[in-house]
């Protein structure tokens, strides 16, 4: 780079235009393309602050179909903007083929540009390249599918009522969580074959319920003999059971359950890469707006708007400060990604005993490594760094509810290392975040009753909400629902149902 | 490959629906919440939206999570002063700090209310939904005409006072261009051959003279087209408009006798409010006329109206005499719509009542367009109450009802005026 000639600057003047935002978006990907970062096209749109906070009430989705937990959403969203208890995020970014980023009109030139570097470069090369959205997420037809999920349920409300498809729509989200495949592939989906796929799944609900076929006395002898219990296995995908086994929803609200597990399923990966995505771009906007720096395109004035910026995002409070909530992702991310190049370049002795594998090797093949191969579980319990224990100062505290006290399990010290890193690997583990309930019985030739089963981690117990869950599921299932948990003995025992006993009393 | 697209002219109320849905799903709660906030406004103040207040546990969306207790295990950032093996004291909860994922996953749901503002038309609507104007029908028949004057586009011709110069010019112009477009043509044909000629290197000396001959002559031409002609001109025009009367007055009759305490009053006031934001839905400008009364009558301001005590008996006549001259002296009938709404507990000299009654139905139901009694107490009725109940069963825009507590009040409001058939006809 030294050796490269000083270019004329680009304009760093505050206020943006098209042209200058496609000068900057021109060099941003020239850079990228040298860092050999694969992209979706980019489709770059500006916004005002009111579709900013449109664009929040529905979770980043372009197209939303309406329910008011999105209106709620965004008075929420209003009133906290309102009353400057809360900025807008600079820019949302979508998964989807092109790749679509909103930048705030609002925004000075600089910040455009660190938005693009981010958005446009770094997450959408995150879309494209990491195993868990190449192979969880198809974001060719993402938006087609958002546009008929949006407009048959516009439909459904027309034909079945307003009421009826919140209701649907009410218990579908209470069980969103648990409408997603961890381990199962899901196919991909096209706008045509979804809707001829729906058609045939209605026509063929409807041919089975046909009465006459009911009355007959289905060799029934047999058939109570050989299933003793179904599901066979435990079933942890709930709206998947009740879309195939529910017995009473009608051909619509199988659809209903359906789009929002499709649309749980779409999120799903970007749960599972928080800190390794927003890490990844924040990785990519420092190291080219610096790129650029480097040759001379943009002046100093430039770079200390960016700077000033980046620092905030990437800023991570102590645990005793009033700002502290929790591991900022993005300063955990962006120090990890900054870390494995340092390892990569300028090894010391404990990087190479830590990590014989990656030190000294090419930066830029370990990173595209690392971003392609792993997901933040993975990703920290591989490459957390004793250096970068330090540097965050982490310290692992065990809260027992055996104890008064809590403990201070491990510190950054030499034998903390491994236990912290197991620690807050385990820490983005979503299986040990979400609630394990699986659903172990439908009793289909008996009453109909459902039963699942909850198993606890670390003897968490389940949040209070839980009935109000139930009683969720009992609108889509129609007949009793039993929730048990384990106890020590290996023993059911019944925590929650619906109809709660109380009630029948 | 990047493509820009400006969306900032796109609509920006995408979530408007949302919202309404929200509005829709809560309005048991909205509506709870704007009985509060109605006490708390004067009577006429309606140019305001409202503050809704829901708690927030109401509207949380429950999902299973986990609760509590167990073992649990952070990594935090910034260690200052740990040591391996130390114990701490469990800090108390609500202090955010050591908060676990399994708590965080459920905050955003604390304890505090959901509170949000909504406009004056959305308080409105939610205030008055499924309620209707009394005598709606009736109004609209008998309702005054007046006229306005509006706007109806453009003319021909008129005064010079209404002359639109831009209508004008905007004609002038197309008329020029008309006119002159085929001289244009000419002279550019010209103007091409001439310089043609110039740059020829022969001499050509008599067929340039002609051809600047040809041009001036054109030139001319051109220049002679009038910059404005009467033909351009364009007048705005105007039209007269019928339009009902929007004009109403509400009189608002109460007993201050020693035997009306001030929640009483309070009660009364949120009656008044309601009547009155409900007027103002269908008239623009609305009269309000307070009348006070122990055994004389008083006209006053709303201050005085609703906070200065007074001792005495009570002769509820009184008041609908004075309101009765006021009618007569300042709000004509035919120009007026005529509202009332009397508030009392029901105390009325026994003798007084007979009384009452016939100026009820001699003078000011024929004139008004709906009468609301409101009887505010605990004890049984008495005179009044029972001379008026003969007025109700032959007079459908004489409406009473029985107030008991502060939250009988909207429910009452809303029997007054629902959507009722039978009462119109």
């Amino acid at each position: 780079m030294a050796t490269q000639k000083k270019r004329k600057p680009l304009d760093d003047s505050a206020d943006w235009t098209f042209e200058l935002l496609e000068q900057y978006q021109a060099e941003i990907e020239r850079v990228a393309k040298h860092y050999r970062l694969d992209t979706y096209v980019n489709q770059i749109e500006v916004i005002t602050t009111e579709q900013m906070m449109d664009a929040y009430a529905s979770v980043g989705m372009p197209i939303g179909y309406n329910h008011w937990t999105f209106g709620k959403k965004f008075i929420q969203t209003e009133q906290t903007y309102k009353r400057g208890r809360m900025g807008l995020a600079y820019e949302i970014v979508i998964n989807s083929n092109p790749c679509i980023a909103y930048l705030m009109e609002e925004n000075t030139m600089p910040m455009q540009a660190l938005v693009m570097a981010h958005a446009c470069y770094g997450h959408n090369s995150f879309f494209k390249s990491n195993y868990l959205f190449k192979s969880w997420t198809d974001a060719d037809s993402i938006i087609d599918y958002l546009l008929f999920a949006k407009n048959y349920i516009a439909d459904c409300e027309h034909k079945y009522g307003i009421d009826e498809v919140e209701a649907t729509l009410d218990a579908c989200h209470a069980l969103m969580n648990h409408g997603v495949d961890r381990y199962k592939r899901p196919q991909k989906l096209s706008l045509d074959e979804e809707l001829k796929r729906q058609k045939d799944r209605e026509e063929y609900l409807e041919s089975q319920v046909n009465t006459l076929w009911r009355t007959l006395p289905k060799n029934s002898q047999t058939a109570d003999e050989k299933i003793p219990t179904f599901p066979a296995e435990p079933q942890e995908n709930i709206l998947y059971f009740i879309e195939k086994n529910a017995p009473l929803l009608k051909p619509w609200q199988r659809e209903i359950v359906r789009i929002v597990r499709k649309v749980s399923q779409y999120f799903y990966p970007q749960k599972q890469t928080q800190v390794m995505n927003e890490g990844w771009a924040c990785f990519w906007h420092y190291t080219i707006l610096n790129h650029l720096y480097d040759e001379g395109l943009v002046t100093d004035k430039f770079m200390l708007e960016f700077l000033h910026n980046h620092t905030n995002v990437v800023a991570q409070p102590e645990y005793n400060s009033p700002y502290y909530s929790g591991i900022n992702p993005y300063a955990l991310g962006f120090n990890m990604f900054m870390d494995i190049r340092r390892i990569c370049e300028n090894p010391t002795d404990e990087d190479k005993a830590w990590f014989p594998d990656i030190a000294g090797s090419n930066w830029l093949d370990t990173l595209h490594f690392a971003m392609e191969t792993f997901k933040d579980e993975s990703f920290i319990s591989q490459y957390l760094s004793p250096k970068l224990i330090r540097d965050f100062k982490l310290f692992h505290i065990n809260d027992n509810e055996d104890n008064n006290y809590v403990e201070i399990a491990a510190i950054h010290n030499e034998q903390g290392y491994q236990q912290i890193r197991s620690m807050l690997s385990s820490q983005y583990n979503l299986s040990n975040i979400e609630v394990n309930i699986q659903i172990i019985d439908a009793n289909v030739n008996g009453d109909r009753s459902l039963t699942l089963r909850y198993i606890p981690q670390n003897n968490v117990p389940l949040g209070s909400s839980k009935d109000e869950v139930l009683k969720h599921l009992h609108h889509l299932w129609q007949f009793d629902i039993k929730l048990v948990e384990e106890d020590e003995q290996g023993k059911d025992i019944i925590i929650g149902a619906c109809p709660s006993p109380k009630d029948e009393n | 490959m990047a493509n820009f697209i400006d969306r900032r002219l796109n609509s920006k109320n995408k979530s408007m629906v949302n919202r309404q849905r929200f509005l829709r799903r809560y309005k048991s709660q909205i509506k709870k919440s704007l009985a509060d906030a109605i006490n708390k406004r004067g009577v006429t103040d309606v140019n305001s939206g409202e503050n809704i207040t829901i708690p927030k546990k109401d509207l949380s969306e429950p999902f299973f999570h986990q609760g509590e207790g167990g073992n649990r295990n952070r990594i935090h950032p910034g260690n200052d002063q740990f040591t391996t093996g130390d114990h701490i004291p469990r800090p108390k909860k609500q202090q955010g700090q050591g908060s676990g994922e399994g708590e965080a996953s459920d905050s955003g749901e604390g304890d505090d209310d959901f509170v949000f503002s909504i406009s004056k038309d959305e308080y409105l609507n939610l205030l008055f939904e499924d309620l209707e104007l009394p005598n709606l029908e009736k109004n609209q028949l008998d309702k005054l005409i007046e006229y306005k004057t509006v706007r109806t586009g453009f003319c021909a011709d008129g005064v010079p006072a209404n002359i639109d110069i831009v209508k004008s010019l905007q004609g002038s112009i197309a008329r020029r261009i008309a006119m002159t477009a085929s001289k244009r043509r000419e002279l550019k044909t010209l103007d091409e051959e001439l310089s043609e000629l110039e740059q020829d290197n022969l001499e050509h000396t008599t067929d340039i003279k002609k051809l600047k001959k040809q041009i001036k002559a054109l030139k001319n031409k051109i220049a002679k087209v009038p910059f404005i002609d009467t033909f351009d001109l364009r007048f705005r025009n105007y039209a007269k408009q019928a339009v009902p009367t929007s004009k109403a007055v509400m009189f608002c009759l109460m007993d201050v006798s020693g035997s009306m305490d001030q929640a009483t009053k309070d009660i009364a006031k949120r009656f008044y409010i309601l009547l009155y934001l409900f007027l103002t839905r269908t008239y623009k400008t609305i009269d309000v006329v307070y009348i006070r009364h122990h055994t004389q009558a008083k006209e006053v301001d709303e201050q005085e109206f609703f906070y200065s005590q007074e001792t005495g008996g009570t002769i509820a006549s009184s008041a609908l005499e004075l309101m009765s001259d006021i009618i007569e002296e300042r709000y004509n009938a035919s120009d007026w719509n005529i509202y009332a709404a009397q508030a009392s507990d029901g105390d009325n000299w026994a003798d007084d009542s007979p009384h009452c009654s016939e100026l009820l139905k001699q003078k000011i139901l024929p004139q008004s367009r709906y009468f609301s009694y409101i009887e505010i107490t605990q004890r049984a009725h008495q005179t009044l109450w029972h001379q008026y109940m003969k007025i109700a069963e032959t007079n459908p825009h004489f409406a009473m009802r029985h107030i008991k507590t502060v939250d009988d009040i909207y429910p009452v409001f809303r029997d007054l005026f629902k959507k009722n058939t039978t009462q119109a006809a």
